[in-house]
C-alpha cells in the first residue's frame, strides 16, 4: 500500500501546523475516547496545548507549577490508582530534567505515564540553545520499556498522542514549537512501531523522523531531477524500532542517510546505525546535531546553519553517493 | 485485617527487629540503622492502621502505602511478611539473585509493594498523586494514602514540590511519616543540611504537623486517628526515631546506616532482641 501524501505538498499553499497543535486536539480525543486519561502540566498549559483538554475536562486537568520533578511522580502516582496520565512540559525540562524520576517510577515502575516534551529540536528557534532540547531521544531510548515517538507532522502527532493513550506502556513523545510543513492527510497510515516508505527508490535510503522526514522528501525531489533516485523511509517511532521496514529498504538500495533535528550521538541516527551495523552493514551517514548546541535564531537560518535543510541534504547525498560504494550482500 | 492490641504490636515490632537482623546478615549488606528504627511505625501500619487485605494485595478498597526511602524496605518485608504477605522464610532472600525481595523494592516483583523505590525524594509526589486521585477525580473518601520518608531524604527538591502539590490541594487523605533519627550517610542531619524548624517548615507549606515518639505505638496510632480528622489539609507525623533501635551498639550510630552486621553481631543483636535487652526471659511476654 502506499503511502497517501498531502496533494499540497511543495505548493505555495501547503499545509503548516505545530506538531504540539496535533497533540492537543489528540489528547482531546483520548479524553473523550477513555476517561481514565487524565493531564498534567507544568505551568505551560496553552504552550503544550494541553488547554484543550483543560477546557474540556477540567476535573481530569492538574496544575502541578513550574515542577517537573513533580510533574513526573505525581503522575506516576496517579497512574498507580488507575489513570493514565499525561505529563507535558518542554523537552529540555521534561525529559531534561526529570530525567531519574521517569527512570524509576515511571519505567522501572512500569507506570503508563505519557511524557510530552514540547518544543524539541531546532523548531524551537529564537529560545536558543537551553530550550532547543536536542538530546531528548537519546535519554530516552536507553530506557527499558520506554515507547519513544517523533511525530513527523500534526496531523501525525494526533494520531500518535491517541495511540499512545492506549498502548498500557510508559511513553515519550517528542513534539516542535514552530508550525511545520503537513505531509501525511487523514488516511496515511500511523501504527506505534512502523515505519513508512514514503516514496519508493533504488539508489540510496533517506531516513527521517520527526520533522525531518519533510526535509527528506524536499530532498528526493531534487535528487530525482538529477537522476538520483531515492527512497524516503519515514520512521515516527524511533523505539520500538521497525528493523524489518529500515533493513529492506537498505537492502534494496545498499546506502541509507539518517535525518533529525536532534544530536546525532544516541539519536535516532544511532538507533539505525546500530541495527544495520550488526544486520546488513550498509554505508551511512548521519544528519543531524553534530555534537555541538543550537542556538538563536529563525528556524530557517538555523536549519541552513546546521546543514539540515532538504537542498542541503540533496547536495550532500549528491557527492556522498558518487563517493560512496552500495553495499552489496555476498550471494 | 484485624487490628491488633497494643501489647500485640508491640511483639510485632520486636519479631521485625529480630527479621531484619537476619535478613540482613544473611544478605551481607544493606542497610540496618533505618528499618531497625522504623519497626514499630511499620508493626503499627501493618498490624493496626492500614485497611489491607495480605491474601488479596490488589484489593480495590485498600489503602495505599509508599515507601519513599527504599533502602529501609527490609523493615516492609518483615513486616509483609509477618502479616501474612508471602512465607517468612523468604525474607532470607533478601538480595540475592532472583528473589522478589530486591535491594531497593521493585513494585512489579512482589505483590503488596505499591511503588518502585530507592533514589530518595519521589515518594510523597506518588502518595500525592494517588490522594489527589482519590480525592478530586474519583470521590473517595473513605480510603488512605501513607507514605514514609527518611529525614536525611528531605534534601531532595522534589520532597518541596511535593510538599507545596499536597498543601495547595488540600489533600487531607494523605497522611505521611518522617522517620526523624537524625542521621544520614556523611553524619549527623544538622551538620550535612540543616532541617530545623521542620514543624514550622511543614506547617508552612499548609500542613497539619504532629510531631510523636516514634517508638511509642499508641503514639503512632492516635497521631494517625487525628490526621484521618483532619479534613482541610494533608498531615505529617515527625516520628522521632532512634536509629538502630533495638540493638544498643547500633543506636545512634550513623556508620550503621547502610552496614548489615556479621555474623557475631547478628548473634549478639539475636539475643539482645529476644530478652529486650535483658528485660524478659520468654518470648510473647506482655501480649
Amino acid at each position: 500500500m502506499s503511502y497517501p501524501l498531502d496533494p499540497s505538498l511543495f505548493s505555495d499553499n501547503m499545509k503548516l501546523d505545530p506538531t504540539r497543535a496535533g497533540f492537543g486536539r489528540g489528547l482531546k480525543a483520548a479524553g473523550e475516547a477513555n476517561e481514565a486519561v487524565v493531564a498534567l502540566c507544568a505551568d505551560l498549559t496553552e504552550s503544550t496545548q494541553m488547554h484543550l483538554f483543560k477546557e474540556a475536562f477540567p476535573k481530569r486537568f492538574v496544575e502541578v507549577g513550574v515542577a517537573e520533578q513533580n510533574l513526573v511522580t505525581v503522575a506516576s502516582g496517579m497512574a498507580r490508582a488507575g489513570k493514565i496520565p499525561f505529563t507535558s512540559s518542554y523537552a529540555a525540562f521534561s525529559p531534561g530534567r526529570n530525567w531519574e524520576q521517569i527512570r524509576t517510577t515511571i519505567a522501572l515502575n512500569n507506570q503508563p505515564v505519557k511524557i510530552v516534551g514540547s518544543h524539541a529540536g531546532i523548531y524551537t528557534g529564537k529560545d536558543g540553545a537551553t530550550h532547543q532540547m536536542l538530546e531528548d531521544i537519546a535519554l530516552m531510548r536507553v530506557l527499558p520499556r520506554m515507547v519513544v515517538i517523533a511525530p513527523g507532522d500534526a496531523i501525525e502527532a494526533e494520531k500518535a498522542t491517541k495511540a499512545i493513550a492506549e498502548n498500557g506502556k510508559p511513553s515519550y513523545i517528542r513534539l516542535a514549537r514552530e508550525k511545520t510543513p503537513v505531509f501525511s492527510v487523514e488516511e496515511s497510515p500511523f501504527e506505534i512501531g512502523k515505519a513508512y516508505i514514503l516514496k519508493d527508490g533504488t539508489d540510496i535510503s533517506l531516513m527521517g523522523t520527526g520533522t525531518m522526514t519533510y526535509q527528506l522528501l524536499v530532498a528526493a525531489k531534487l535528487l530525482a531531477e538529477q537522476g538520483i533516485n531515492a527512497e524516503v523511509v519515514h520512521v515516527p517511532t524511533i523505539k520500538p524500532l521497525d528493523e524489518e521496514t529500515i533493513v529492506a529498504s537498505a537492502k534494496r538500495t545498499g546506502r541509507v542517510i539518517t535525518a533529525e533535528e536532534a544530536q546525532i550521538a544516541g539519536g535516532f541516527g544511532s538507533a539505525v546505525t546500530e541495527l544495520l551495523s550488526e544486520k546488513l552493514p550498509v554505508p551511512i551517514h548521519r544528519f543531524g546535531m553534530q555534537d555541538r548546541f543550537g542556538e538563536s535564531g529563525d528556524p530557517k537560518d538555523l536549519f541552513k546553519a546546521f546543514g539540515l535543510t532538504g537542498e542541503q541534504i540533496a547536495e550532500s547525498v549528491k557527492t556522498w553517493c558518487v563517493d560512496t560504494p552500495r553495499y552489496h550482500q555476498e550471494a | 485485617m484485624d487490628k491488633l492490641t497494643v501489647p500485640q504490636i508491640q511483639q510485632k515490632a520486636n519479631d521485625i527487629r529480630e527479621d531484619i537482623i537476619r535478613m540482613l546478615e544473611k544478605a551481607g549488606s544493606g542497610h540496618s540503622a533505618g528499618p531497625l528504627g522504623l519497626a514499630d511505625i511499620f508493626a503499627a501500619l501493618y498490624f493496626n492502621i492500614l485497611n489491607i487485605r495480605p491474601e488479596d494485595p490488589e484489593w480495590a478498597d485498600r489503602d495505599i502505602f509508599f515507601l519513599s526511602n527504599g533502602h529501609t524496605v527490609p523493615v516492609q518485608y518483615a513486616a509483609m511478611a509477618e502479616a501474612g504477605f508471602f512465607d517468612k522464610e523468604e525474607l532470607l532472600t533478601l538480595r540475592a539473585f532472583g528473589s522478589r525481595l530486591q535491594g531497593h523494592p521493585e513494585r512489579e516483583r512482589l505483590p503488596g509493594l505499591e511503588n518502585t523505590s530507592g533514589p530518595l525524594g519521589s515518594g510523597l509526589s506518588q502518595a500525592a498523586g494517588y490522594a489527589y486521585t482519590m480525592q478530586y477525580m474519583d470521590a473517595i473518601k473513605h480510603r488512605y494514602v501513607y507514605v514514609v520518608m527518611g529525614d536525611g531524604e528531605l534534601d531532595e527538591g522534589n520532597i518541596w514540590e511535593a510538599a507545596m502539590f499536597a498543601g495547595k490541594n488540600k489533600l487531607s487523605q494523605l497522611i505521611g511519616f518522617i522517620d526523624r533519627n537524625n542521621i544520614q550517610i556523611d553524619g549527623s542531619t544538622e551538620d550535612i543540611m540543616p532541617l530545623e524548624d521542620l514543624k514550622g517548615k511543614w506547617e508552612s507549606f499548609g500542613w497539619h504537623v504532629i510531631e510523636i515518639d516514634g517508638h511509642n505505638i499508641e503514639s503512632i496510632i492516635d497521631a494517625v486517628s487525628q490526621g484521618r480528622a483532619i479534613t482541610n489539609r494533608p498531615t505529617v507525623i515527625i516520628a522521632h526515631t532512634i536509629p538502630g533501635k533495638g540493638v544498643d551498639f547500633m543506636e545512634y550510630d550513623y556508620k550503621w546506616h547502610g552496614t548489615p552486621p556479621n555474623s557475631e553481631q547478628a548473634k549478639i543483636a539475636l539475643e539482645k532482641l529476644r530478652t529486650l535487652d535483658g528485660k524478659i526471659t520468654h518470648e510473647g511476654a506482655g501480649v
